[in-house]
C-alpha cells in the first residue's frame, strides 16, 4: 500500500432535496439535507466504512462520489481530478474506474437478461472486446473469478439464488478492471450463512486486484471485520471518523457509543456469542 | 427442568406441508418444543428453514392456505389444531398474540393507529368505545409512545418505524395473553431503535408475566433475548439448549457455521469468515438423512442415508441435538475449532 496517498478526496459535499409544497404551482417549502457538509478521503487500497443508521445519508454519499447524483455544493476529486463537474465522455472515462455493487441482488439484476449479457453489459458501454468469442471468454473468467461455474453464462437471474446474484453483481462492477469499488449494503439482503461468502469474496478481490473498497453498512460488526477506517455518519454529517481498532476500542462520540451499545448480544457480556 | 405445571405450550411433532405445482412443500418437517409459563424461546434460522410457518401454525393462520397439519400444538392442556375456527378465535389475540416483521405493512394506512387497538380491544372484551379508549391510551403508555392521550388519533403514517412496532405490541398485549409471538420484529428497525424494542420486551415480559416466543435469523436478538434457544434448519429443529449452553458449547455443525459465519464485535479481527459452504436447500426436495449433510464439512456416507433424531445429550438432557456424529467426535471437533 503507498502509505496515505488519497485516490479520492470529498470535501464539504452537500446534498440537499427540495420540499415543495403544490401541485399545479410547486413552491420550494424547505430541503431535506441528505448530506450535509462531508469531508473524508478514500487512501489507495485501504476499505472504509460507512456506517449509521437508515436516513443518515450513506447511500446518498455513495451515490454522490459515483456521479449518480449531482451535489448541491463541495467537490469530489479523484486522482487529483476535480470530476464534480465532468461530463460527457471524460464523466465516462472516470465511470470505468469507479463501479458499485448494489444491496437488492433481486432488482439490480435486469431479470430479462441472461448473466452473460448482464456480465458484459459495461463492455458494450465502453466498446470494449467488440469481438463475440473473445467477450466470451472474458465474461467466463470473470463468474468464474467470483465464484460462479462460467457454464452457466447462458441461465437468468431467477435460476440464481441470492448470494450467487450477489456474486454476479460483484462481477459485472469488476469487469472494467475498476480502481474503487463501492459497495452499498451488499450482504444485508443475504441470509447469515452466505454473507460470509460474499465477504471474503470481497476481502479476496481486494487483496488480488489491489482494489480500494468503500463498504456502506448498517451493520457494525461487518464493518469492523472488514474496514481499515470507518467514517461513522449521522444526521448527514460524519461524527467520528477513526481508524477500525480507535473506533471500536475507544469510541469518542456520544453516538458511536451508543450504536455499540445498541447491538443485540453486546449488552450482556456473559452472554457474548463465542466460537 | 420443566415440570408440568408451569408448561405453557407444547408442539409435538409438528407438520406443515404446502401442496404447490412444483410438488409438496415440507415447510415444516416433524419439530417438538416446549415453552414455559413467563419463560423466552428464541427460534433461530435462516429464511426457507420453517421457522415463520411454525410460529403461525401454532396461531391456525396456516390453514387457509390448504396446507396439510398434523401433530399436536397443546396451549394449556387443549390442542389448537383440533379446534375449530371460532374457538381457535378465541384463543388467537387473546390468549396468544402476535407481532410481525413488517410494522409499516401490518397497520391499515387509512385509519388511525387508536381506532385500530380499539378494535383489537373490543374484539375480546365486552366494553364501551369509551372504555376501550382509555384501555388503549394505558396501552399506548405502557409500551413508551409520548404523549399518548393526543398520538392515539395520529395515522400509521405519523408514527416512525420504531413507534409502529410499539402500537402493534400495544395491540397484541391488549388482553393480556399468556404467550406472545414475535416473528422478526426488530428486523425492520435501526439497531438503535432494535434496542429499544427489545428492552420493552424484556421489560412487559417481566411486568406481565408472559412467556414470548421470538423468532429470528439474528443470532445476537436470541442470545440477548432468549432464556432456550432452538435452531431450525430446513424445517426441523436441529438443537435445542439453553441459552447460555447453546452459545457456550453448541453441538450442531450448523449452529457451529451459524456462530463462526458471524464477524464479532469483540475479539481479534480475523482475515477470514468461515463460511458455511452452498446455500439452504429446497423444501419440495430436501436431502435424504440429515437434511444439513450436503453442506456438512464432516459429513460421513451414511449421514445421507440416515435420519438423525434429536436426543438429549448423556450429561444434559436439556441440551438435545440432532447429529449423526459421535458425541466425543463432536466435543473434539468444536474444541479443536476453538482454540
Amino acid at each position: 500500500m503507498s502509505a496515505t496517498e488519497p485516490l479520492m478526496e470529498v470535501k464539504d459535499l452537500e446534498k440537499h432535496f427540495p420540499l415543495t409544497r403544490g401541485i399545479v404551482l410547486a413552491r420550494k417549502a424547505g430541503a431535506v439535507r441528505a448530506v450535509d457538509g462531508v469531508s473524508f478521503e478514500v487512501i489507495k487500497g485501504e476499505t472504509l466504512g460507512i456506517v449509521g443508521e437508515t436516513g443518515c445519508g450513506k447511500s446518498t454519499t455513495a451515490r454522490l462520489m459515483m456521479r449518480l447524483l449531482e451535489p448541491t455544493a463541495g467537490t469530489v476529486r479523484f486522482e487529483g481530478n476535480d470530476i464534480t463537474g465532468v461530463k460527457g465522455s471524460k464523466l465516462k472515462a472516470v465511470r470505468r474506474e469507479l463501479q458499485m455493487v448494489f444491496q437488492d441482488p433481486y432488482s439490480s439484476l435486469n431479470p430479462r437478461k441472461t448473466v452473460g449479457s448482464i456480465v458484459a453489459e459495461p463492455f458494450a458501454i465502453h466498446g470494449l472486446h467488440r469481438d463475440r468469442a473473445q467477450r466470451r471468454e472474458r465474461v467466463k473468467e470473470l463468474m468464474d473469478r467470483v465464484g460462479l461455474n462460467p457454464e452457466h453464462y447462458n441461465r437468468y437471474p431467477h435460476e440464481f439464488s441470492g448470494g450467487q446474484r450477489q456474486r454476479i453483481g460483484v462481477a459485472r462492477a469488476l469487469a472494467l478492471g475498476p480502481k474503487l469499488l463501492i459497495a452499498d449494503e451488499p450482504v444485508s439482503a443475504l441470509d447469515v450463512s452466505i454473507q460470509a461468502q460474499v465477504l471474503n469474496l470481497l476481502r479476496e478481490l481486494q487483496r488480488e486486484m489491489g482494489l480500494t473498497l468503500v463498504l456502506i453498512s448498517h451493520d457494525l460488526s461487518v464493518v469492523r471485520h472488514m474496514c481499515d477506517r470507518v467514517a461513522v455518519m449521522y444526521a448527514g454529517k460524519i461524527v467520528e471518523l477513526a481508524e477500525n481498532e480507535a473506533l471500536y476500542g475507544e469510541p469518542k462520540h456520544p453516538y458511536t457509543k451508543e450504536l455499540l451499545a445498541a447491538v443485540p448480544g453486546a449488552r450482556r457480556d456473559r452472554r457474548t456469542i463465542t466460537g | 427442568m420443566s415440570s408440568s405445571d408451569d408448561l405453557l405450550l407444547r408442539v409435538e411433532d409438528l407438520r406443515v406441508e404446502f401442496p404447490t405445482e412444483d410438488g409438496t412443500v415440507k415447510a415444516v418437517d416433524g419439530i417438538t418444543y416446549e415453552v414455559r409459563k413467563g419463560r423466552t424461546l428464541g427460534v433461530v434460522g435462516e429464511s426457507g428453514s420453517g421457522k415463520t410457518v411454525a410460529a403461525m401454525t401454532v396461531l391456525g393462520l396456516t390453514r387457509v392456505q390448504g396446507a396439510k397439519i398434523s401433530g399436536r400444538v397443546v396451549f394449556e392442556g387443549c390442542d389448537l389444531l383440533g379446534l375449530d375456527e371460532g374457538a381457535l378465535r378465541r384463543i388467537r389475540g387473546n390468549e396468544i398474540a402476535m407481532i410481525f416483521q413488517d410494522p409499516s405493512t401490518a397497520l391499515h394506512p387509512l385509519y388511525r393507529i387508536g381506532a385500530q387497538l380499539i378494535e383489537a380491544v373490543k374484539a375480546h372484551q365486552d366494553v364501551s368505545k369509551a372504555q376501550a379508549r382509555t384501555r388503549t391510551i394505558e396501552l399506548l403508555d405502557l409500551v413508551g409512545i409520548p404523549d399518548p392521550g393526543n398520538r392515539v388519533d395520529d395515522y400509521p403514517h405519523e408514527f416512525s418505524g420504531g413507534m409502529k412496532q410499539r402500537a402493534m405490541i400495544a395491540m397484541a398485549l391488549a388482553n393480556e395473553p399468556k404467550l406472545l409471538i414475535a416473528d422478526e420484529p426488530t428486523t425492520a428497525l435501526d439497531v438503535t431503535v432494535q434496542a429499544q424494542i427489545l428492552a420493552l420486551l424484556e421489560r412487559l415480559r417481566g411486568e406481565l408475566g408472559m412467556a414470548i416466543v421470538i423468532v429470528t435469523h439474528d443470532m445476537g436478538v436470541v442470545a440477548e433475548m432468549a432464556d432456550e434457544i432452538a435452531v431450525m434448519y430446513a424445517g426441523r429443529i436441529v438443537e435445542t439448549a439453553a441459552t447460555e449452553a447453546l452459545l457456550k458449547s453448541p453441538e450442531h455443525p450448523y449452529t457451529w457455521g451459524l456462530l463462526r459465519s458471524i464477524p464479532k464485535l469483540d475479539g481479534p479481527r480475523v482475515e477470514r469468515l468461515e463460511p458455511i459452504p452452498g446455500s439452504p436447500p429446497s423444501l419440495i426436495d430436501p436431502p435424504s438423512g440429515c437434511h444439513f449433510h450436503p453442506r456438512c464439512v464432516y459429513a460421513q456416507p451414511d449421514h445421507a442415508r440416515i435420519d438423525p433424531e434429536l436426543l438429549s445429550l448423556p450429561a444434559e438432557p436439556a441440551h438435545k441435538v440432532a447429529c449423526l456424529l459421535e458425541p466425543q467426535v463432536r466435543r473434539k471437533l468444536w474444541e479443536e475449532k476453538s482454540v
